[in-house]
C-alpha cells in the first residue's frame, strides 16, 4: 500500500512520514503487537540455542517466556498469560539459581558443542521447522483472519471450570453439556501429583554428606585434570586461585 | 533497512490484516523446533531443561491459539475453555517436571562433580 | 486523549497513538522516579527523626528539599565503573531488567477510578507476578558483577522472594475472594463508601491476613528487617557492591517504585483503593454529576486518596527500617514458612467461612454493597448458560455439534 522505492539518502524521514501517515483506521494494533512479541519469542528462544553461558541462556528464555505471556494476552487468555509469568519465571529463576550454583567455576560455566552436532542439529532442525510450518500453512480455516471478540474474559469460566462447574459452552440440561464437564478431577489429580513432586525433589535433591569425598575422586577419575586440582581445592575448604566465583556457593563440601 | 521493511507491502498487510490461527501456529513452530534443537545441542543439563521448558511453551502456544474467543471467534473452530485449561495444566507439570529435572540434575552433580550429560554413561554397557 | 489530538489538535492517526501513548508512559515514569526523589528524601528526614536527627537541612531551603535532586546530579556525573572480570551485557543489562519489572506492574494499577494504564481482567495476579521478575536483575546484577559479595547478595534474595511469594499470593488471595474478581478497580470498587466497608474490617480474618501481607510484602521488596540481599554488616552492599553512578541510582528507582507498588496494592486490597474513609465525594455531591468538571473532580480526589495511602504505606515502611534489627537467614525463613505460610492459610479458609456463613456481615443494616454471592455461581453446572438468551444458548450448541462430529 506504500510506494517501494525510496530514495536511500531520505529514508529515515519517508519511512517516519510513511508510518505516520497510515491512518489508524488501517493499522491493526492487535496485529502490530502480535508482531511485536512474536518477533521477540521467537528472537529469543533462537537466542537461547545460540547461547552458550547458561545464565544468559537462562536470561533468554527467560525473555522468551515473557514475550509469550504477552501472545496470550493478545489471545485472550489472560490467566494462561499471567500464570505463565508467575509460574514460569519462577521455575526458570530457579533454573538460574541453580545454573550460576552448578557452574560457578569457570570450566563449567560454557561445555561447548562440537561443530557436527551443530550442522546436524540445524539440518534436523530446519527440517522440522519445514514440517511444522507446512502442517500450520496447510489448513485454510487456520489461515482465515480473526474474527471474534476480546469482550468477554475468560478468567471467571476458566476458575469455575477448575471447581468443577462448567459457565460457559452450551446451556445445562442438553447432551452437549453433559460430556463437557469440569476440570475438578484433574484439578485434584495435578494437585497431588505437585504435592508427591514437591516431595521426591526434595527427596532426591537432600545432602548427602558421606558422598562428597567419592564425588571428588570419582571427578578426579573423570574430568580433565585442568578444573579438577581447584575444585578439590575447594571442598577441601581452601581458596580457589583460578576463578573469581570459585568462592561462590559451592555445592561439594569437604569431607565432614 | 527497516525503513524498506516498514515500507515493504508484507509488512503492510501484516501490520493492517488481522492476525489469523496461523500466525500463531507460526510462532509455536519456531518455538519448538528451537527447542529441539536445544535439546540435541547442548551438553549442559540445565540447556536441555530449558530446552524443554521451549517445547512445552511452543505447543502450549498453539493450544492457547486454538482456545483464542478472538482468533476462531464463532465457536464453531475454537476449542474454547479446554484450550486455556490444557494450557495452564501444561504449564504446572512443566513446572513439575523442572524441579524433578533439577533435582536429578543436583544429585548428578554431587555424584559426579560436573553437569555435562555426556558424561552420564555409568550404565553404558 | 486519542481523540483529543485527533480531533482538536488534527494530527494524523498513528503520530496521535505514539504520542498518547508516550504521554501515558512519561506520567507513569514521572510516578517512580519522582516519587523515588521524594521517597530518598522522605527517608533520610525519618531516619534522621528515628534516630534524633535532623537530617538534610541546607540543600533547598530549611527542610532539604533539593537533598535528592543534588545526589541526582552527583549520581550522573559519576564515572561509571565495571569490574575486569565481569559479564559486560549482563551488567549493563542487569538495572534495567529491575526497573522494568518495577515499572510494568504500574500498568495494572489503577490509581483512581478510570485512572489505570490497562484495566486487566487477573490485574492482582500480573501485578504479583510482574513484580517477582524484578529478582531477576538482581540475580544477573549479583552474577554478572564477578564478585563474591554480590553473588552471595543475590542468592539470598532468590531464596527470599521465591519463598515469601507463596504467603503472598494467599494473603493476596483474601481480598480476590471477597469481591469475587481479580479485577483491581472492580475490587477497589466494592469498598466505596464509608471506612468500615474496607476489606481491613471486612472480619477478623481479613483483620489479621493485612499484617501479615504487610510482613509479606516487605519481605518480598527487600527492606529491612528483610534486607539480607545488600546486608552492609556481611555483604558491602550486597548484589549492587559493584555499581556506581547512574546504573547504581536505577536499582534505587526500582527498589521505591516496587515500594510504592506493593503499598499501594494493599491500599486497593485492603483499605479501599481511592474510596477515602469519608465518602467525601458522595457527601458532596460530586458523584452524582453536578457540572462537567465533577468527575474530574471525584478521580483527582481518588488520585489524592491511593497516593496518600500509599505513601503512607511507604513511611511506615521507612520507620520500620529505622526501627527493627536485622534478621537472619533462618529467621527469615521461619517467619516465612512456619508463621506467615500457615496464619495466612487459615485466615484464607477462615475468611472464606465467614462470607459463606455471614454474607451480610455482623451489621446487615449498615449495608455492604459487594456483600452477596456473585449470581449464577452456586447454581451447579450450566447455571449461567442456562441463563442465557435461548437464541444464544442454541447457537453455542449448534456451533458445539459442528465441532464434534
Amino acid at each position: 500500500m506504500i510506494p517501494a522505492p525510496i530514495a536511500p539518502q531520505l529514508i529515515a524521514p519517508q519511512w517516519l512520514l510513511a508510518m505516520a501517515a497510515l491512518p489508524v483506521a488501517a493499522i491493526n494494533w492487535h496485529s502490530f503487537f502480535f508482531l511485536l512479541f512474536a518477533a521477540l519469542a521467537c528472537g529469543f528462544a533462537v537466542a537461547v540455542v545460540a547461547a552458550t553461558n547458561v545464565v544468559r541462556m537462562a536470561l533468554y528464555l527467560v525473555l522468551s517466556l515473557a514475550a509469550t505471556a504477552g501472545l496470550f494476552l493478545l489471545a485472550g487468555a489472560e490467566f494462561v498469560g499471567a500464570m505463565q509469568l508467575m509460574i514460569y519465571v519462577g521455575g526458570t529463576l530457579v533454573l538460574l539459581v541453580f545454573g550460576v550454583m552448578l557452574t560457578a567455576q569457570a570450566p563449567f560455566v560454557s561445555i561447548a558443542t562440537s561443530g557436527g552436532d551443530r550442522v546436524m542439529a540445524g539440518v534436523v532442525g530446519l527440517a522440522l521447522l519445514g514440517a511444522l510450518l507446512l502442517a500450520s500453512l496447510s489448513v485454510p480455516a487456520w489461515r482465515a483472519p480473526a474474527s471474534g471478540s476480546l469482550a468477554e474474559p475468560a478468567a471467571t469460566p476458566l476458575g469455575m471450570a477448575f471447581v468443577g462447574v462448567r459457565v460457559d459452552g452450551p446451556a445445562a440440561g442438553t447432551p452437549e453439556a453433559a460430556v463437557r464437564p469440569g476440570y475438578l478431577l484433574p484439578f485434584e489429580i495435578v494437585s497431588v501429583h505437585l504435592l508427591v513432586v514437591l516431595v521426591g525433589a526434595a527427596y532426591l535433591a537432600r545432602a548427602k554428606r558421606r558422598k562428597t569425598q567419592r564425588a571428588i575422586d570419582v571427578a578426579a577419575s573423570v574430568e580433565p585434570p585442568a578444573s579438577v586440582a581447584e575444585h578439590a581445592a575447594i571442598g577441601r575448604g581452601q581458596v580457589g586461585s583460578g576463578s573469581v566465583l570459585s568462592g561462590g556457593p559451592v555445592l561439594t563440601g569437604g569431607p565432614r | 533497512m527497516i525503513g524498506a521493511f516498514a515500507a515493504s507491502p508484507l509488512f503492510g498487510f501484516l501490520i493492517t490484516e488481522p492476525v489469523s490461527v496461523a500466525h500463531y501456529l507460526v510462532v509455536g513452530a519456531i518455538m519448538f523446533t528451537a527447542g529441539v534443537a536445544c535439546m540435541a545441542t547442548k551438553r549442559n543439563a540445565l540447556g536441555v531443561l530449558m530446552g524443554i521448558e521451549l517445547v512445552l511453551n511452543g505447543a502450549n502456544v498453539n493450544f492457547v491459539a486454538f482456545a483464542s474467543p478472538y482468533l476462531a471467534g464463532d465457536g464453531a473452530r475454537s476449542l474454547g475453555l479446554d484450550g486455556q485449561a490444557i494450557a495452564v495444566f501444561v504449564i504446572v507439570l512443566a513446572a513439575a517436571e523442572a524441579a524433578v529435572a533439577l533435582a536429578i540434575t543436583l544429585n548428578f552433580y554431587n555424584n559426579h562433580a560436573t553437569v555435562d550429560v555426556d558424561r552420564a554413561d555409568d550404565l553404558k554397557g | 486523549m486519542v481523540e483529543f489530538l485527533t480531533n482538536t489538535v488534527g494530527l494524523s492517526g498513528l503520530l496521535a497513538w505514539t504520542i498518547a501513548a508516550i504521554v501515558s508512559a512519561v506520567l507513569v515514569l514521572n510516578v517512580i522516579a519522582g516519587g523515588a526523589l521524594a521517597f530518598i528524601w522522605a527517608e533520610r528526614k525519618v531516619s534522621a527523626r528515628i534516630q534524633d536527627r535532623l537530617g538534610p537541612t541546607r540543600t533547598g531551603g530549611r527542610f532539604g528539599w533539593l537533598q535528592s535532586v543534588a545526589d541526582g546530579i552527583k549520581l550522573l556525573a559519576k564515572e561509571d565503573l565495571m569490574p575486569e572480570g565481569a559479564d559486560g551485557l549482563l551488567f549493563r543489562l542487569a538495572p534495567y531488567v529491575s526497573f522494568c519489572a518495577s515499572f510494568c506492574a504500574f500498568i495494572a494499577l489503577p490509581f483512581a477510578f478510570d485512572v489505570v494504564g490497562q484495566r486487566l481482567n487477573v490485574a492482582v495476579f500480573f501485578v504479583v507476578a510482574v513484580l517477582g521478575l524484578e529478582v531477576f536483575g538482581v540475580i544477573l546484577a549479583g552474577y554478572a558483577s564477578a564478585s563474591k559479595w554480590s553473588l552471595f547478595g543475590a542468592m539470598r534474595e532468590a531464596a527470599q522472594v521465591v519463598s515469601y511469594e507463596v504467603p503472598l499470593g494467599m494473603c493476596v488471595v483474601v481480598p480476590v475472594m471477597l469481591a469475587g474478581s481479580m479485577d483491581m478497580v472492580t475490587i477497589a470498587e466494592k469498598q466505596a463508601g464509608w471506612f468500615w466497608n474496607w476489606y481491613l474490617f471486612h472480619d477478623p480474618f481479613t483483620f489479621v491476613v493485612f499484617w501479615v501481607y504487610v510482613t509479606c510484602a516487605v519481605a518480598s521488596v527487600n527492606r529491612a528487617p528483610f534486607d539480607l540481599a545488600e546486608a552492609e554488616s556481611e555483604l558491602v552492599a550486597g548484589f549492587h557492591t559493584e555499581y556506581s553512578g547512574l546504573r547504581w541510582s536505577y536499582f534505587f528507582m526500582a527498589e521505591y517504585g516496587s515500594m510504592f507498588l506493593v503499598s499501594a496494592m494493599a491500599a486497593v486490597l485492603f483499605l479501599g483503593g481511592w474510596n477515602g474513609p469519608i465518602p467525601l465525594a458522595t457527601l458532596l455531591g460530586l458523584s452524582e454529576g453536578t457540572g462537567d468538571t465533577a468527575p474530574y473532580a471525584v478521580r483527582l480526589l481518588g488520585l489524592v486518596n491511593l497516593v496518600g495511602k500509599a505513601s503512607l504505606g511507604v513511611i511506615i515502611m521507612m520507620w520500620i527500617r529505622w526501627t527493627l534489627p536485622r534478621l537472619r537467614i533462618d529467621q527469615v525463613m521461619t517467619t516465612c514458612l512456619k508463621y506467615c505460610t500457615p496464619i495466612a492459610a487459615v485466615m484464607f479458609a477462615g475468611a472464606m467461612l465467614w462470607k459463606i456463613t455471614l454474607p451480610g456481615g455482623l451489621m446487615p443494616g449498615v449495608g455492604r454493597p459487594g456483600g452477596e454471592i456473585r449470581e449464577g455461581w452456586l447454581e451447579g453446572p450450566g447455571g449461567r448458560a442456562a441463563a442465557k438468551p435461548v437464541a444464544e444458548g442454541e447457537k453455542l450448541a449448534r456451533a458445539n455439534r459442528e465441532v464434534t462430529p
